[in-house]
């Protein structure tokens, strides 16, 4: 079948789809720099404007490095992942009585 | 006028009952016409809203047809999704099967269209029964108490409802199925919305949700995917827009989903982890949806919205892992690997599935759950649009990756037998699949077909502009580039995940010593009190406990269990152990509480 040669050609040229993924990541966070850079004058700064007299604290100020600093979603997204992967880690090793959270497939029908 | 009404669940029931005299040949033709003439009448229906099918029962008025803007966008899909599903099982031989899936179906409409809550509590009710046959016609040893506990689950649910029902109509004396005073809840209030969020699968009332989705048949979960917890969302939307408690419980549960799919290793309780994920935005968006502000109208569209495209690509994906499931066998990650090869086309449209939940643009989760995050965002309560933000990180970390990656790709686990049944499915469920996976694309790439039939139609909101597309490439590439990072990491165990179900699971024999023990001692004690006391009116009231002992436990809740009891002796064939016997008293104990708790009140 067509589709599976076409994946085997490009698991074949694994080294290059890598790099052009790189790639592709590169150029999205040169489109934000020069998005946020662009509209910085006026937009964002009346967004946060708006936002920063609602609320304070942790979440107002990262509303605001959100809508001023580029890339922020870029640091977001690879952060959000790094720490769900830990978090659900580590909970899925406490200890529940004798057993962790992750238990044998068979506890239920000891 | 009304007379002239036709319930499209009663298409649903009927053709069910006739599928069993159809002659076999024209068997696939009447599984495709059923569900077509109730979506056309679900359509047809849009031309005329308004109230129908009112009825008057021993002094109640029963309205089985509000139909308005909101009962029919959820109408809609629902009756488009029940085609969806029949097809899909359509080789399914056991007409059991299908009249169970159209029964519940017919349950899950019956309680949209529903004017009030009595006929909205039957219609509840039937859903939960008509599903329970999904989970126990799988037939495994495990199906049948699986399907016991789903059942007691959600029977526990009714009676919660049930009894907010009754307070809310003793302090209002109107039965109407209209938004409550959620400013100022009463316990009626509270009562209704645990009912409705059992149904939602809302933490710590969603344990049922994976245990029942991972053991149903394989055409089985991706009806029960699609229906039980989206009536709910629209009950809530219905019942209780606006009341903010939800607002940190939607939050909560999209998180929680996320934390356990990290650690599933099976690949359906992995998406039934992910739809109380996803019903988490829909919750959260219900308790935003206070229609005296822009962000709240902002968010009860974005409930609709969202639902509507969850229907679709939840489907999408429980009917690839189906598909898996249906042809090797298997549906645990540790089984599995490699099956591109083999299932190219299962790959593909299980894939479009995934990027629409993870909401990549031109695809339907984009355009609907963006709504609901910006309506977060809007309200000022930032936390929930980011921490909305960061679940939407790890639905694409586990559905949109995981998934097509641990199946298709990575280390093939497969036994020898596994790979050899693997192939792509028959015509049927390809096509079923790739209808579902049209639509996905469809909704994302051309929204004014979903916007259009939202509800609050002066709501203005537009998905496609560069900041959005922009956060959100970046979220979900950056979050692919984690996923390779920590690939090894992420490597499933054959492992199952405690999860709250536990407390029953296990807390059973636990339950039945504190039945035992305590409440026997309380009884002897009370006893003594008679033989000794031999008050006139100890008496009087204990005459007054041994009629109601009577008559209303052992008539309604003995009556009740033990018909479950003995249809489960009889379908059960061999069964281990007294589970069901556990399980009965248990459950005819929680009702005995919660009626006595109603009748103190």
């Amino acid at each position: 079948m067509n589709l599976v040669r076409f994946i085997d050609f490009l698991r074949d040229r694994l080294s290059l789809v890598i790099k052009a993924c790189i790639g592709v990541l590169a150029l999205l966070v040169i489109a934000d720099i020069a998005r946020v850079v662009l509209s910085h004058g006026h937009e964002a700064a009346e967004a946060t404007g708006e936002h920063a007299e609602a609320a304070h604290g942790f979440w107002a100020h990262l509303y605001h490095v959100a809508e001023t600093i580029p890339v922020f979603w870029s640091v977001f997204g690879f952060i959000a992942c790094v720490l769900i992967v830990f978090i659900s880690k580590w909970y899925g090793h406490l200890k529940v009585g004798r057993t962790e959270i992750m238990a044998k497939e068979d506890f239920y029908n000891e | 006028m009304s007379n002239l009404w036709i319930h499209p669940s009663l298409i649903f029931i009927v053709g069910g009952l006739l599928l069993t005299v159809v002659p076999q040949a024209m068997r696939k033709v009447w599984l495709i016409l059923v569900p077509t003439i109730a979506f056309g009448l679900i359509l047809k229906m849009s031309l005329n809203l308004g109230t129908f099918g009112v009825v008057h029962v021993a002094g109640f008025e029963l309205t089985f047809g509000r139909v308005d803007r909101l009962s029919q966008v959820f109408g809609y899909i629902m009756g488009l999704m029940a085609i969806i599903g029949t097809l899909y099982g359509l080789h399914v031989r056991r007409s059991a099967e299908h009249i169970a899936a159209w029964t519940y179906v017919a349950g899950s409409i019956g309680a949209l269209y529903a004017g009030d809550f009595i006929t909205l509590f039957l219609f509840w009710e039937v859903m939960a029964i008509a599903s329970t046959f999904l989970i126990w016609f799988r037939g495994r040893d495990q199906s049948v108490a699986t399907g016991y506990r789903y059942l007691l689950v959600h029977m526990a649910g009714g009676v919660a409802l049930l009894a907010g029902i009754m307070l809310t109509y003793r302090a209002t004396g109107s039965l109407a199925f209209n938004p409550l005073d959620v400013a100022n809840p009463t316990a009626g209030t509270w009562l209704i919305t645990i009912g409705f969020l059992l149904n939602a699968a809302v933490p710590p009332l969603h344990a049922w949700l994976p245990d029942a989705y991972g053991e149903a048949t394989f055409n089985g979960s991706v009806f029960m995917c699609a229906f039980t917890t989206k009536t709910a969302v629209y009950a809530l939307l219905r019942g209780v827009p606006g009341f903010q408690i939800l607002i940190p419980l939607g939050v909560i549960m999209a998180l929680y989903g996320v934390v356990y799919a990290v650690l599933e290793n099976d690949s359906r309780r992995l998406l039934a982890y992910h739809v109380i994920s996803q019903v988490g935005y829909m919750v959260a968006g219900v308790g935003l949806a206070n229609l005296d502000t822009p962000f709240g109208r902002l968010a009860f569209n974005g409930v609709c919205a969202h639902a509507f495209a969850h229907i679709l690509y939840k489907g999408l994906l429980f009917m690839g892992c189906g598909t898996v499931l249906h042809q090797t066998g298997e549906s645990k990650f540790t089984e599995l690997g490699g099956l591109y090869k083999k299932m190219p086309l299962t790959f593909i449209l299980t894939l479009i599935g995934g990027l629409s939940i993870s909401a990549f643009p031109l695809f339907s989760g984009f355009v609907s759950k963006s709504m609901i995050v910006q309506a977060g965002f809007d309200s000022h309560m930032l936390w929930v649009g980011f921490l909305l933000m960061l679940a939407s990180a790890g639905t694409f970390l586990h559905t949109g990756l995981k998934v097509p990656y641990f199946i298709f790709f990575g280390k093939n686990n497969c036994k020898p037998q596994t790979w050899e049944k693997a192939k792509d499915p028959v015509w049927n469920m390809t096509v079923a699949m790739s209808i579902a996976a049209f639509l996905c694309i469809f909704i994302g790439s051309y929204t004014p077909y979903l916007y259009s039939k939202l509800p609050l139609q002066d709501v203005v909101y537009q998905p496609y502009n560069t900041g959005h597309v922009m956060e959100t490439l970046q979220i979900l590439l950056f979050t692919a580039l984690g996923f390779f990072l920590m690939l090894k990491k992420l490597t499933p165990e054959a492992k199952i995940s405690l999860d709250l179900d536990i407390i029953w699971r296990k807390g059973g024999p636990a339950f039945l010593w504190l039945a035992k023990k305590p409440i026997q001692a309380v009884d002897n004690f009370v006893g003594e009190i008679y033989n000794a006391g031999g008050l006139i009116p100890l008496m009087r009231t204990s005459r007054l406990v041994g009629i109601f002992d009577s008559a209303v436990i052992d008539g309604i809740v003995d009556g009740f269990a033990s018909g479950f009891r003995n249809f489960g002796a009889r379908l059960r064939g061999a069964q281990r152990g007294a589970i069901q016997d556990n399980l009965t008293v248990a459950f005819a104990a929680a009702a005995v509480l919660l009626l006595a708790f109603i009748f103190i009140f």
